[in-house]
């Protein structure tokens, strides 16, 4: 097998400017996002995501500006989201350059998105976002089979009970969307979605390192790949999430942003760990 | 005329169209977007995007009444390009849509990866060589290009056009080349220098089959 794990870094926009912050609050501008691009296509990142966290109706030709300014800098895939919610937004964005598009709430409130992006613009363009936050089992829900037969590989570095329940966040994590993590993921490739991205709610902004409890369980009951999100710092993280979290891909921000990581040195260390990554020429 | 404005970029609304647009440019060529058959006539060079479902090209290129176009352009001579399903176009029919009929100019079935490993295959991956190549010149097996597919060609026994394979759950079509028919599984025109060097491999190959012709 020589399919490389990715290492995708993420821009997360006001429509116009990268901005850093955790969950919308304190936010701080960290670059132009075409000058960001052209540094991670250079530093051999394998994707690029580019995500208007404000989303709102009025800044929406601004953020498409933005998505054909960081297209006209990569030779990479470029995934595009945040605030689409119909067909024609989707359209939009892909037409602006982008090659897949995220949605989350949207998808939530109205699942039929799904089918209806992965029949316009095929599985491998529509990427399903998943915000999930560990929580209470209230809604008893069996989590899935693929998961509960192989407990040996479901690491418990959390402390987590053995079948602990995901629920899924929607509106930037504010509110739940009464879904069990697994169940949504599962029905959502049943709809079309040919990826997943799952972003930790309990890690995103900590820095201490992904999910891997999360990222297993969720990878492991899909047929699709998964990007894991949400808590990388250090390169033993990016390792363990890819090792012991089965991820496909692996995402960040703020470290590459501000240069705590560099992607080629990143790389190296999970070629030197002998994980299959694609390594810069 | 110069070289360049007569690469026909074949555009029936695939997703890829501008990416590969630019690409091109970035190799300082300019290409023209073609959607109707009369502006085949005077293409030095044709490539075919393409992303998505088999479905979608096949009913496009049908809608454009582009087949016969394409077809006649190819069989004339006309280096061409078919990037992603532009490469399983050419097969006879695909697993995907199996009530269409493909380009036919190989033949061959479109199958699905097996369902053993992640579908669709996303990501990075390394070619086999199986055997030389003027697409493939200058790249080597430990070069990477960007895959975004869950099907791929199954040519019948004999044929002699695959030129690479890649694996993934098994072996599969990556590259294809017979004559002046070119094309890949893998977007080169998101493959990063790789990608690029390929693409101007096809540039190069097809200046020459056009001054030779």
């Amino acid at each position: 097998m020589t399919l490389a794990r990715r290492i995708i870094p993420c821009l997360d926009t006001d429509g116009a400017r990268v901005v850093k912050g955790v969950h919308f609050v304190d936010l701080r501008d960290a670059g132009d996002p075409a000058e960001l691009a052209a540094r991670y296509n250079a530093e051999g990142a394998d994707e690029l995501v580019v995500l208007d966290i404000a989303a709102s109706r009025d800044r929406r030709p601004t953020f498409l500006e933005t998505i054909r300014r960081v297209a006209a800098e990569l030779a990479i895939p470029l995934t595009a989201g945040g605030g689409i919610r119909s067909l024609d937004d989707a359209r939009a964005v892909i037409r602006a350059g982008a090659d897949k598009i995220t949605i989350n709430t949207a998808a939530v409130e109205r699942a039929e998105l799904i089918t209806e992006l992965s029949q316009e613009f095929g599985s491998q363009a529509v990427v399903l976002a998943i915000d999930a936050k560990l929580g209470c089992r209230s809604a008893a829900a069996p989590g899935c089979a693929a998961n509960e037969d192989s407990p040996r590989r479901s690491p418990t570095a959390d402390g987590n009970r053995e079948n602990p329940y995901w629920d899924v966040r929607i509106r930037g994590g504010r509110d739940s969307a009464h879904l069990d993590a697994r169940h949504w993921a599962q029905h959502g490739v049943e709809l079309g979605a040919g990826e997943i991205l799952l972003t930790s709610m309990d890690r995103d902004g900590t820095q201490s390192g992904f999910d891997i409890a999360l990222t297993h369980a969720i990878s492991t009951c899909v047929s699709v790949p998964v990007i894991a999100s949400g808590g990388a710092r250090t390169p033993q993280h990016f390792a363990e999430v890819f090792s012991l979290g089965a991820a496909d891909a692996a995402l960040a921000a703020s470290i590459f942003h501000d240069d705590t990581q560099s992607i080629r040195a990143l790389k190296q260390f999970l070629a030197w760990q002998s994980i299959e990554v694609r390594l810069p020429c | 005329m110069t070289f360049a404005s007569t690469v026909a970029l074949v555009d029936y609304g695939a997703g890829n169209v501008p990416s590969v647009e630019r690409a091109l440019q970035k190799l300082g060529v300019t290409s023209k977007r073609v959607t109707r058959p009369s502006e085949f006539a005077g293409a030095r060079a044709i490539i075919l995007p393409g992303v998505g479902h088999y479905a979608a090209i096949i009913r496009a290129l049908d809608e454009h009444n582009l087949r016969v176009a394409l077809l006649d352009a190819i069989t004339r001579g006309v280096p061409f390009l078919g990037i992603c399903l532009g490469l399983q176009a050419l097969y006879s029919s695909s697993e995907e849509a199996p009530a269409l009929s493909g380009l036919n100019l190989f033949s061959g079935s479109v199958r699905s990866l097996p369902a053993t490993v992640k579908l669709p295959h996303m990501g990075w991956n390394r070619l086999h060589i199986q055997r030389t190549s003027q697409l493939l010149a200058g790249v080597s097996e430990s070069d990477s290009f960007y895959f975004a597919h869950s099907y791929a060609a199954a040519p019948s026994p004999g044929s002699n056009e695959v030129v690479a394979t890649c694996n993934h759950g098994a072996e599969f079509t990556a590259v294809i080349e017979y004559k002046n028919t070119f094309a890949t599984q893998f977007h080169p025109e998101k493959s990063g220098a790789a990608g690029a060097r390929l693409l101007q491999n096809f540039l190069g190959l097809a200046a020459r089959m056009s001054s030779a012709a």
